[in-house]
């Protein structure tokens, strides 16, 4: 059975475009036949982090008024066999996206996909609205400070009251808290939430803990999902993530302060 | 009778003030078939209370309907029961008519409260109240929450309590008419008693609100957090004027 993943924060640059694509590569790299799709029309940034973005021709918004079939916009990624990308619309803006043309698109992806990760816009308006409204799962993405973890909230709030699954009276979308962009360091200096303050507010089950990393800016300069530098400390943890989707237990990392070693301190560490 | 003795100047009467009780028949539907067969009933309980039991007759409630009210006959059913009519009560001008052409007196519409009596073992002329039978409690169901209320989402108990056994969210809103039971950290604003019910209260185990309201007087985070209650499980009433948080 398909399932459809959506990427979600409420707050907008906690990380959404990052995860998606390092979970939609995750999930492929472990064999599952994934596409990620943009939602957040009129800025278009998955492409350029799933390093696809010059070979975008038609996009979701084609397919959605019929402009183009949906295997002429799926783009295929180089590296990988299993995994497709459906681009968002630059020159579009959100209202060209419509609930039943949504819907039908997920129908059609449903039949060839095993997941369907969304890439959600931030705010809680139109384009997020739909990009959570069809999910089974979603991936809650927050950053380790009050204001994050607010907008999670109501996120998680609309969720549980304003999908498909909840207006069908069906069983509720699945949430997974994702903690991005945390730095131990700054926790202990009290200038960030702690990962057990999160995850109490939240009350949701933890998927992972990100850290803040070099790494990331790095690999969405360069086109290549983090998740496939599996030296970084990021990419490490975004596995680690994905593995627990899947059902796998694994015991969470990077979530204390690493002392430097006397050499790394001598010649100074790598981040 | 003498001319003189017209001018004795010694009373022969007095007036005086006195209250009291009379059965007041409040009609309520222009039906005096179904009047007649209800009151029968009433005398075959209470035969004692019907034996020319002086009565105020009330119009004024009566049911607008489209037939005319034949007072006449209304008396007649009445008396045939043993209700002597003192006097009506009206406030239609066509009523009133009626009762001057029967030469009957006219109270205006009361605005005291009476409360319903009916035959008690008492004989007339002052019924007996009737044992008061228990009104039906009126109870709504507790509305049970279960899953976390998030920021943004409000959720009211009309008419009833309110209880949430998951976590209340800062920028989520607990609405009750009755009283309100939060049975994990309490983040967020609970509102009891919103129709006025100032004997509503609210309980949680944690305390970390950023509103708590009864009955429309209410405390803001910025003194609940002064409060040494905070962050532990409470209990809110209100007394008097002030919202009294005590520990449970
Ligand atoms: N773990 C991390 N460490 C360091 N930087 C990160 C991390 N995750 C994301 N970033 C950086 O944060 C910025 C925002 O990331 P991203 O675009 O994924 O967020 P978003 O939630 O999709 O934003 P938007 O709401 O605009 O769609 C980017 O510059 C990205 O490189
Ligand atoms: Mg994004």
């Amino acid at each position: 059975m398909a399932k459809i993943l959506v990427i979600t924060s409420g707050k907008g640059g906690v990380g959404k475009t990052t995860t998606s694509a390092a979970i939609g590569t995750g999930l492929a790299l472990r064999g599952h036949k994934t596409v990620v799709v943009d939602f957040d029309v009129g800025l278009r940034n998955l492409d350029l982090i799933m390093g696809c973005e010059r070979r975008v021709v038609y996009d979701f918004v084609n397919v959605i008024q019929g402009d183009a079939s949906l295997s002429q916009a799926l783009i295929k990624d180089k590296r990988l066999e299993n995994l497709y990308v459906l681009a968002a619309s630059q020159t579009r803006d959100k209202d060209a996206l419509s609930t039943e043309g949504v819907g039908r698109v997920m129908d059609e992806l449903r039949e060839s996909f095993e997941y369907i990760i969304c890439d959600s816009p931030a705010g809680i308006e139109k384009g997020a609205h739909l990009a959570m409204y069809f999910a089974d799962e979603a991936i809650v993405v927050t950053n380790p400070e009050v204001s994050s973890v607010r907008d999670s909230d109501r996120m998680l709030g609309l969720l549980a009251s304003k999908s498909r699954r909840s207006e069908n009276g069906e069983e509720p979308i699945k949430e997974h808290l994702l903690l991005t962009r945390y730095s131990p360091d700054r926790v202990t200096k009290g200038e960030m939430l702690g990962v057990e303050d999160v995850e109490e507010i939240l009350a949701i089950r933890l998927l992972g803990v990100i850290p803040e990393s070099q790494s990331v800016l790095k690999a969405s300069n360069q086109g290549i999902p983090v998740i496939l530098d599996e030296q970084s400390d990021a990419g490490q943890a975004y596995s680690d993530a994905v593995e627990r989707l899947l059902g796998k237990e694994t015991p969470h990392r990077f979530l204390d302060v690493q002392k430097k070693g006397f050499l790394q301190r001598l010649f100074g560490g790598r981040e | 009778m003498s001319h003189a003795d017209l001018l004795d100047p010694a009373p022969v009467f007095q007036l005086k003030g006195s209250m009291l009780a009379i059965t007041v028949l409040e009609l309520a539907h222009n039906d005096l078939a179904r009047l007649d067969h209800q009151l029968s009933e009433k005398v075959a309980q209470a035969p004692n209370f019907f034996q020319n039991t002086p009565l105020v007759l009330a119009l004024d409630k009566l049911q607008p309907g489209a037939q005319r009210l034949d007072l006449h006959a209304l008396l007649a059913v009445c008396r045939s029961h043993g209700l002597r009519t003192l006097a009506i009560r009206a406030n239609l001008a066509e009523h009133i008519a009626a009762a001057q052409a029967l030469d009957l007196p006219v109270l205006p519409p009361s605005s005291a409260r009476e409360r319903p009596i009916g035959p008690g073992a008492t004989a007339a002329p002052v019924p007996a109240k009737k044992p008061e039978k228990p009104a039906e409690p009126v109870i709504r169901p507790t509305r049970v929450v279960t899953t976390p209320v998030r920021g943004g989402q409000q959720i009211y108990a009309p008419g009833g309590d309110l209880l949430v056994l998951a976590p209340v969210s800062a920028g989520a809103e607990l609405l009750a008419d009755g009283n309100i039971h939060v049975y994990a950290p309490m983040r967020g604003r609970a509102l009891a008693g919103i129709k006025g019910n100032g004997q509503a209260r609210i309980f949680c185990r944690v305390l970390a609100a950023e509103l708590l309201s009864i009955a429309g007087r209410y405390k803001v985070a910025e003194d609940l957090r002064r409060d040494p209650n905070w962050g532990e499980a409470v209990h809110i009433h209100l007394a008097g004027d002030v919202l009294n948080i005590t520990r449970l």
